[in-house]
């Protein structure tokens, strides 16, 4: 008897101990990707605004020493033709790429790794006056008159305010997040205010009006929305939705912010009437009978009794749906469209921030400026979820305060 | 607990020998369904050798190469200056096999009228500077062109190929892969897009190009991009480190070997030979 009892003793000890090194270990783990994820996020800003291993060289003669990122894509463009509009003299931007070099001279003239190629380089660029060459600063020759241009490293404010994402644009990616923040919380904003009067409805339904049996055959079939794969749902709204949005409005696409906005609706439907209808449920008979008592109708009883007692459970669906909607990549990514514009309207295609993360953190350079962009949106992200659970929480904490 | 610790032995013992025998091929997954057909094939004969294969994109697979944790990285474009720079860096070299040839197709809805375009009329439709289908001889439609994801391997290609290395329109649709291309541009009237030939289906119609100003249209097709006469064409890469090459050269051989390159060409892409 007494051997039992110590052998049980040890059990939950060692039991007890197991579970604190679990909470610690998932304490841990947490810390360290947050830790990661914006360390990674914070060196962009020390990462230069040319790709790695490249500077913009000039004839020394160009009064022109420095160049903004949105001016060097107009030039690449095409868009931007003469020095004059750069505050250089009048004489037509020649751009030089390092590809160019082997079509001027034969291989054989340039040395075995390359070892007379600074030197032509340096040739061709003290020759034209008008020249803008992109080369590795490997290959750069040191003359006199040659010049690099300055260089800063990527500013925070271009990242947080730039309105142009194009993190494989070359020379310059433009690293500009407000249109994927803005497409982010057009896409959730709408998506829950399509979802919320459906949902709550739903809860409402549920909770009072449904006969027992009505409800043991609903409950599970919602539930069961929560339980389909979002790319089951993308493909549905690629397939699907995307054709009747397209149609019924009369617009030249389909993939616009709307169609994303309408299946993250049906993908939050499920959490928020979950949430709502036990917050509903939550409400004490007593207080429903009182009502009841005071001859209030049903109807009156649900909207000046239940629904302001459950007030608080329902904010913790809504906050909850809109965290539903913000992370949610794969379905969204196969119906807005990615176009990463500055939103103007909804039937225009958006791009999201967890689309963008999903379709190019494969295919980024590791390490580079676009790797480390992408995490930095990763962190947007994360602060964004953060406030959202940390918002949940408090609500959550005023219902038991009110409720004693 | 005994029994327990003795399961756990076995595991890791079994997965040790698993990682030493292995050759692990990861990256681009529009080499992806080269690399699993040539690896079933490789392993039914060679049953000593064990190839794993992954996609996750042409970056991830030479990210993992530089960091040593596959053997072959493939992808869908040259290896770039920087990642160049960092395999310099860490005193490796790498050696690059061209294993097919894969060609672009550009698509339009199969309603659409116009059925062949020029590289200048392409390079106008994607940065933006072309709008109406009745500017390159169609009816009054706006068009939509679609592009694949900013940092896929195709989206660059098609960018340093079709329009002259100048950026697509800023706000250009883009679709994360080329059956969400397809099916999009199925279902809209205006649109255009690219995708590779071995995706091109009848619910797309797909476009004749003119590289010469016009002067003589090819349609995308196998024969056509194998006598070179059709222009949008690009090489798929394996990389392999120089001192794996012991490791590594039975597949790389298998895989430019006739049958390699007829699984090549069952897949449908272009074979090398």
């Amino acid at each position: 008897m007494q051997k039992r009892k110590i052998i049980r003793r040890i059990l939950d000890n060692i039991t007890e101990k197991l579970l604190t090194i679990s909470g610690a270990v998932t304490g841990i783990a947490i810390l360290f990707i947050t830790f990661f994820l914006f360390t990674e996020g914070a060196a962009l800003f020390q990462s230069p605004q040319f790709e790695h291993g490249y500077a913009l060289y000039v004839n020394s003669s160009n009064p022109v020493n420095t160049l903004q990122p949105e001016e060097t894509k107009a030039i690449f463009d095409a868009e931007i033709t003469n020095w004059n509009e750069l505050g250089g003299k009048d004489g037509e931007i020649k751009i030089f790429r390092i590809d160019d070099a082997f079509q001027i001279y034969p291989e054989s003239e340039l040395g075995e790794n390359y070892e007379l190629l600074p030197a032509k380089l340096g040739e061709i660029i003290s020759k034209e006056e008008n020249i803008l060459a992109f080369l590795p600063t490997q290959y750069a020759s040191q003359g006199t008159t040659v010049k690099a241009l300055t260089a800063k490293n990527i500013q925070p404010k271009d990242y947080f305010l730039g309105k142009e994402w194009l993190p494989t644009a070359t020379p310059v990616p433009l690293f500009g997040v407000l249109p994927l923040v803005l497409g982010t919380l057009l896409v959730s904003i709408v998506a829950l205010l399509i979802a919320l009067p459906l949902g709550l409805g739903v809860a409402i339904y549920l909770s009072e009006l449904a006969s027992d049996r009505q409800r043991r055959l609903l409950k599970p079939v919602i539930e069961l929305l929560a339980g389909i794969p979002s790319v089951v749902y993308g493909f549905f709204g690629l397939v699907v939705l995307v054709p009747i949005v397209q149609k019924a409005l009369n617009l030249p696409v389909g993939e616009t912010a709307f169609t994303g906005s309408l299946l993250l609706a049906i993908m939050a439907l499920p959490t928020i009437i979950s949430v709502a209808e036990d917050a509903l449920r939550n409400t004490p008979r007593a207080m429903r009978e009182a009502s009841l008592a005071l001859g209030a109708t049903q109807w009156q009883t649900i909207y000046r009794v239940v629904i302001p007692y459950a007030k608080s459970g329902i904010s913790a669906a809504v906050v909850l749906g809109i965290g539903r909607a913000i992370g949610e990549t794969m379905a969204v990514m196969m119906v807005t469209g990615n176009a990463a514009v500055m939103p103007q309207s909804l039937m225009e295609s958006v791009r999201t921030i967890p689309a963008t993360i999903a379709a190019e953190l494969g295919e980024a350079p590791a390490g580079g400026a676009h790797y480390q962009a992408l995490f930095l949106l990763g962190c947007i992200l994360f602060v964004f979820a953060m406030i959202i659970s940390i918002s949940a929480e408090i609500i959550s904490k005023k219902k038991n305060y009110k409720a004693h | 607990m005994k029994m327990k610790k003795q399961i756990l032995l076995g595991l890791t013992l079994c997965s040790l020998a698993f990682t030493t025998s292995a050759q692990k091929i990861k990256g681009s997954e529009t080499v992806l369904p080269i690399s699993e057909k040539a690896a079933q094939v490789f392993m039914k004969s060679n049953s000593a050798n064990k190839v794993t294969v992954t996609g996750g994109g042409s970056g991830v697979g030479i990210s993992a190469l530089i960091e040593g944790t596959t053997d072959i990285a493939q992808a869908s474009r040259k290896i770039k200056f920087s990642e160049r720079q960092k395999l310099q860096e860490s005193g490796k070299a790498v050696k690059e096999i061209t294993v097919a040839i894969d060609a672009l197709a550009v698509i339009v809805h199969p309603g659409n009228k116009v059925n062949k375009l020029t590289k200048e009329q392409l390079e106008g439709i994607f940065t933006g500077k072309i709008k109406n289908w009745k500017e390159v001889g169609g009816e009054d439609l706006k068009i939509v062109p679609y592009a694949r994801e900013t940092s896929s391997g195709t989206y660059e290609f098609f960018k340093e190929h079709v329009l002259s290395n100048k950026n697509y329109m800023s706000g250009i649709m883009s679709m994360p892969a080329n059956g969400s291309i397809i099916q999009s541009v199925s279902q809209t009237k205006g649109a255009i897009a690219y995708v590779g030939l071995a995706y091109l289906n009848s619910s797309v119609q797909a476009v004749s190009v003119s590289f010469n100003k016009g002067k003589s249209f090819t349609a995308p097709s196998v024969a056509n991009a194998k006598n070179k006469t059709y222009p949008v064409v690009r090489p798929l890469f394996y990389y392999y480190l120089t001192k794996s090459e012991s490791k590594v050269k039975k597949f790389i051989d298998f895989s430019l070997s006739s049958d390699g390159q007829k699984i090549v060409e069952e897949v449908g892409y272009i074979s090398v030979k």
